[in-house]
């Protein structure tokens, strides 16, 4: 239960709109948004809270020596550095193809890890 | 010498777009060059997600993002050269390159953009007082370092600038392990967008100090630490006000200037206010057939406006090959009134607008309830309210032939009260 009503800023989309949020029973009452994707994004927020991780695993032989990955979809926030721990035991080998997964099922959360860029291999 | 009919100056986002518009609309004979080791310009080291929300419906990170264009760009042959440095475009439009395998060559375009994007500013254009210590770097070289070489700029970080590249590289620095002691704001409000704000500070309780500058960088060799400190109202340090922050780097997110050196040595007038070329509703620049586009003329916030801007430069260079372009005709002039910083293009030749033309522009301090007005001399033109209005997120204003029909001389875009 949340004792008072709190701030929140909205990050559904670059607006940010301040809102504030109380929470009666199941149901959380919000104002000071300006669309329906706020309510959404409060209640997600306050409930279970995710987001997406956005980095980078060690590639061998690539045309860089990182390669971009992402999860496909948002994760629990409270495992992001777990995440990055796991993701960082990863060696991949070029050539990778973009959206290749990288990690399947990562910390049993059902979402994957995969590259966002296509690399060659290092050119000789 | 080998021709051309269109060069295209810098491979980034805007070089990119410039070029696969020009080709859909005609034109075979296009060169890219690129100065870097591949295509792709600084998305390939923005490694975040959030680019394409407006043109793919989806949230891409910034490598992806170029993915889709190069690959685009690939399926329709269009040339392009890596590790080749432009040295020179005369308003002739002969471009003079020079590159580690080929030497010095010269080429001959009948139309040429200008697509080199900005740079970041530096330590020395804001005047840092103190020692000159390595672990000082501009928060993209840092990106590069991290993202694409795989090395870490150090340990203990602090940041001057709220921009998104500032906030964007404290979480990054975070999660690699880093510990990142708080981003100092100059301004009052942050540059960047809230979003960021929540999900690259406030996840990680990284502090934001509003009204804080750096007056002194400390470290013989390495940087040992910097000291912070409040300003007033006139961004001058508030003695006693200092904090000392012991770090082994510092990140510097202090603005983007549009990197112009061809553009000026090709005689284009340049806009002190954007550092960037003046340009007509095709982002043609004054010299005739030399076009620009992307963050070489104004410095965007989001790549799928540059995409935007970046398109119409192509189309235009086009029609400018095929001679299909009005050089005559009525003229008006886009000007700035109350709170809009500038505004672009900055000049409108009518009969080239066929269906809507986007202006794009920004405003000079933190606005709530206000309204944007667009008005030739007594007539408004449009009238359009906006919730939310700040310096760090550019507006636009979409006019129509019927709106500029009704314009007489200049349009002047402005910052009014809600009942005003």
């Amino acid at each position: 239960m949340l004792e008072n009503k709190i701030e929140l800023v909205c990050i559904a989309c670059p607006v940010g709109c301040l809102m504030e949020v109380e929470q009666n029973g199941d149901e959380f009452i919000v104002t000071g948004n300006a669309c329906k994707r706020g309510p959404e994004y409060a209640k997600a927020e306050l409930t279970h809270p995710t987001r997406s991780l956005c980095t980078t695993v060690a590639i061998k032989n690539g045309f860089l020596n990182r390669l971009p990955v992402f999860t496909e979809e948002e994760i629990p926030k409270g495992l992001i550095f777990k995440a990055m721990d796991e993701i960082n035991k990863v060696v991949v080998e070029a050539p990778v193809k973009v959206r290749q997964v990288i990690i399947e099922n990562l910390l049993d959360t059902g979402v994957n890890v995969v590259a966002t860029r296509s690399m060659d291999k290092k050119h000789s | 010498m080998q021709n051309y009919d269109l060069i295209v100056v810098g491979g980034g986002p805007a070089g990119l777009a410039a070029a696969i518009e020009a080709k859909k609309n005609g034109v075979d004979s296009i060169l890219i060059i690129e100065r870097d080791r591949e295509v792709g310009g600084i998305l390939q080291q923005c490694i975040h997600n959030g680019f394409g929300l407006h043109i793919f419906k989806e949230q891409l990170t910034g490598p992806e993002y170029a993915e889709r264009f190069i690959e685009e760009a690939k399926s329709m042959n269009i040339n392009y050269v890596v590790d080749t440095m432009v040295l020179d475009v005369t308003p002739e439009k002969v471009v003079h390159v020079i590159n580690p395998k080929t030497g010095y060559q010269t080429f001959q375009a009948k139309a040429v953009i200008m697509a080199m994007g900005c740079r970041e500013r530096t330590r020395g254009a804001i005047n840092i007082p103190g020692y000159r210590p390595s672990g000082v770097y501009s928060a993209g070289t840092a990106q590069r370092y991290t993202n694409m070489e795989g090395f870490m700029p150090g340990k203990k970080v602090f940041i001057l600038g709220s921009g998104d590249i500032g906030l964007i590289m404290a979480r990054r620095m975070v999660l690699e392990g880093a510990e990142v002691l708080g981003v100092a704001e100059l301004m009052p409000f942050s540059g960047g967008l809230k979003r960021n704000i929540v999900q690259c500070l406030d996840d990680y309780n990284i502090p934001l100090l509003l009204s804080h500058t750096i007056v002194k960088i400390e470290g013989k060799d390495r940087l040992e630490k910097v000291i912070v400190a409040q300003v007033d109202e006139n961004f001058r340090p508030v003695p006693g006000t200092e904090k000392e922050y012991e770090v082994d780097t510092l990140l510097l997110s202090v603005g983007l200037i549009p990197e112009n050196e061809l553009s000026k040595k090709a005689g284009i007038k340049l806009n002190p206010v954007t550092s960037g070329p003046f340009v007509n509703e095709s982002m043609e620049t004054s010299v005739e057939g030399i076009f620009a586009c992307g963050n070489v003329v104004h410095v965007h916030d989001l790549v799928d406006f540059v995409t935007q801007e970046s398109r119409r430069a192509g189309l235009n260079a086009a029609k400018y090959i095929k001679n299909e372009k009005a050089t005559e005709g009525k003229v008006v002039e886009a000007n700035t009134g109350f709170g809009i910083t500038y505004v672009v293009p900055s000049k409108i030749l009518v009969d080239n607008v066929k269906d809507e033309l986007v202006m794009f522009m920004r405003v000079n301090n933190v606005y709530s309830n206000m309204r944007l007005e667009v008005k030739s001399g007594d007539t408004v033109i449009k009238s359009i309210k906006r919730r939310h209005l700040a310096p760090g997120e550019m507006e636009q204003v979409k006019l129509k032939p019927s709106d500029l029909a009704k314009a007489e001389g200049e349009l002047v875009f402005s910052i009014v009260g809600e009942d005003a």
